[in-house]
């Protein structure tokens, strides 16, 4: 090694380190304001107007939107859309991606076309909304779980790894008379654990923060994933410039700030509790994805 | 089966076909498994592909898309000749543009920034905070967003007051309107988009460097012709990417940022489809609309692609 110790050298580290500082900062400062406000009081909020540490520590907010059902409910149904839809997802996402991992199936590489094909054009949003709408599906739970069941992108990664598996344990298996679905479950499927999971909170992440897909398919405002809810909640309930309030409850209280800033906490939170198992494998997920389909 | 000619004599190709046909019933589970899956691609991908015929039809939802009459490029007539077309691609592109020019360079030089820090457990820590954004909704960005800058209580504009200033309506006026959307979209995605920069920096020969300090290079030289040059493909190739697709500002972040006073600026293609759509049910018409998009963005991924082979770079397809 060189050893640098020249002075612009060193300035040039320290300038680095400060900016860095300060990107992140502004990347994590707003957060932590919206979190530390749903902790305050609604005086000490607009008393000092920006705070990191409340004094006067309340759970008023928590205690009010807990206590409501609308927002119960909507927790409810992003919790239920999430378990259910993420199963469904990588259920699926296997069962397609093993037999186009194995090279000695026929039509494989039709039906791959196929599937990158939709990668690149699609029917689009009206012709797919009258898909849902002729199946029934309209105001049910099912338009939030089987319109985006399998990613395309997805499906190729988890197809490029099982098929990097060593193909001698599946013509072990074979021989000691295993069928496809048991070298899927029992081989397969164990060998890939770390690549699933990442899958699946990636998938889990994406239904947690469905929005649009409710906007579209979900009418029946009890059945409101908590997205959509803090739609409702922050950007529509002030003023009526900014959109029409009609399909809340009557009797919901038009919230203040604190109340704002802790639905917003409670629709991120399951996502930083998954933060750090997620990040162990995300980078080389997006890195596969990035790269080449 | 069907073919009298090949099943008369015992050619090679007729035993060809009957080692097709057993692979074929070996394999059974195999094409059992892939069933689930190509039903899901067919109904909720090749069905609404089909159904883009709408766009030349007149749908009449009680007579069903078979029994609707055609009406050839009626739609496209309207939607060319139509004033807001040329004010969607202006806000589409604009907006597409900005993206371009203030958002694109942030993660790469964000990269090298962190690829110049020594200690790892520093670069670490400041990786996993600017992930973090990636992973909450726009909801959550947008909402997180008003509660900085509304009128009513709003941090920023209680500060401008508290110093005398006037009120702004940032999030009311068409003035604001592009700066907020990329500028979310910078707080939102910077940091995570340095992964394939740093992906690629790792991947850089260190005896370079060690080659160039000899050579008596400082840090600023190192950068320029080393590291600068060693990702210079993922740049290109990234850049291109984007090109293909130009088209798709993200949607539910306009969707969401939209509002009566700043709809002069806001409105892309994919909002109007919306609104054209679902919100006043002219289901041709916002088909049209939506095919169009489609159809200009399968040229232009092409067309990227192209130019990627042209740089010298394997494609993206």
């Amino acid at each position: 090694m060189v050893k640098e110790t020249s002075w612009t050298s060193r300035l040039f580290d320290i300038f680095n380190i400060i900016v860095l500082a300060i990107i992140a900062l502004i990347t994590i400062v707003p957060f932590i304001y919206v979190v530390a406000g749903s902790f305050a009081t609604q005086r000490e909020l607009l008393e000092k107007g920006f705070i990191l540490f409340p004094t006067e520590f309340s759970l008023e907010a928590y205690n009010y939107i807990f206590s409501t059902n609308t927002l119960m409910r909507s927790l409810g149904v992003t919790i239920f859309i999430t378990v259910v839809g993420t199963l469904i997802n990588i259920t699926l996402t296997c069962l397609m991606a093993y037999p186009l991992s194995r090279r000695d199936m026929d039509f494989r590489s039709p039906i791959q076309l196929m599937v990158i094909f939709t990668m690149l054009f699609s029917g689009g949003m009206i012709p797919t909304f009258l898909v849902v709408k002729e199946l029934g599906m309209l105001d049910t739970y099912w338009s939030l779980l089987l319109p985006g069941a399998i990613s395309a992108f997805n499906l190729i990664i988890v197809r490029s790894f099982f098929q990097q598996l060593p193909p001698d344990l599946e013509e072990s298996a074979k021989i000691d008379g295993a069928s496809d679905p048991g070298i899927l479950v029992r081989i397969v499927i164990p060998l890939s654990l770390p690549v699933l999971a990442t899958f699946s909170l990636f998938y889990a992440v994406g239904h947690w923060n469905t929005y649009f897909s409710s906007i579209l398919y979900i009418n029946d405002s009890t059945k409101w994933p908590i997205q959509v809810l803090l739609r409702q909640i922050v950007m529509l309930s002030q003023g009526g410039s900014l959109g029409d309030t009609s399909s809340l409850e009557s009797n919901f209280i038009p919230p203040d700030q604190a109340v704002k800033m802790a639905v917003i906490v409670v629709s991120t939170i399951p996502i930083l509790i998954v933060y750090p198992f997620l990040q162990k494998h995300f980078a080389k997920g997006a890195l596969l994805g990035s790269v080449k389909g | 089966m069907g073919n009298p000619l090949a099943a008369s004599k015992p050619s090679i190709s007729a035993v060809f076909r009957r080692q097709k046909l057993k692979r074929l019933a070996r394999n059974r589970w195999l094409y059992i498994m892939l069933l689930p899956g190509l039903l899901y691609f067919i109904t909720f991908k090749y069905v609404p592909m089909y159904g883009v015929l709408l766009a030349f039809k007149n749908y009449q939802p009680f007579l069903g898309f078979v029994d609707s009459e055609w009406v050839g490029m009626k739609h496209f007539d309207r939607f060319f000749g139509d004033p807001l077309f040329w004010k969607l691609l202006k806000n589409t592109f604009v907006l597409a543009a900005y993206n371009i020019l203030f958002f694109f360079p942030l993660p790469i030089v964000l990269a090298l920034m962190l690829n110049e820090l020594r200690s790892q457990t520093y670069k670490k820590t400041i990786q996993t905070l600017v992930y973090i954004p990636h992973f909450m909704s726009w909801v959550v960005i947008v909402s997180i967003a008003y509660l900085f800058f509304t009128t009513e209580g709003g941090l920023v504009n209680e500060a401008i007051a508290s110093v005398g200033g006037e009120k702004i309506q940032f999030l009311l006026s068409p003035g604001w309107f592009r700066t907020f959307i990329t500028g979310e979209v910078m707080w939102k995605e910077t940091g995570w988009g340095t992964i394939i920069f740093l992906a690629a920096l790792a991947g850089v020969d260190t005896q370079l460097y060690e080659a160039a300090k000899i050579d008596g290079a400082g840090r600023m030289r190192q950068l320029w012709h080393i590291t600068l040059p060693a990702i210079r493909s993922t740049i290109v190739i990234l850049l291109i990417l984007r090109l293909g697709n130009f088209l798709d500002t993200g949607f539910e972040q306009i969707f969401l940022m939209l509002n009566p006073l700043n709809r002069e600026v806001g409105e892309v293609f994919d909002t109007y489809v919306y609104t054209t759509g679902i919100s006043q049910g002219e289901y041709s018409y916002s088909t049209a609309v939506g095919l169009f998009k489609s159809v200009v963005g399968l040229v232009l991924v092409f067309g990227s692609n192209f130019l990627a082979k042209r740089f010298g770079e394997e494609g993206i397809l």
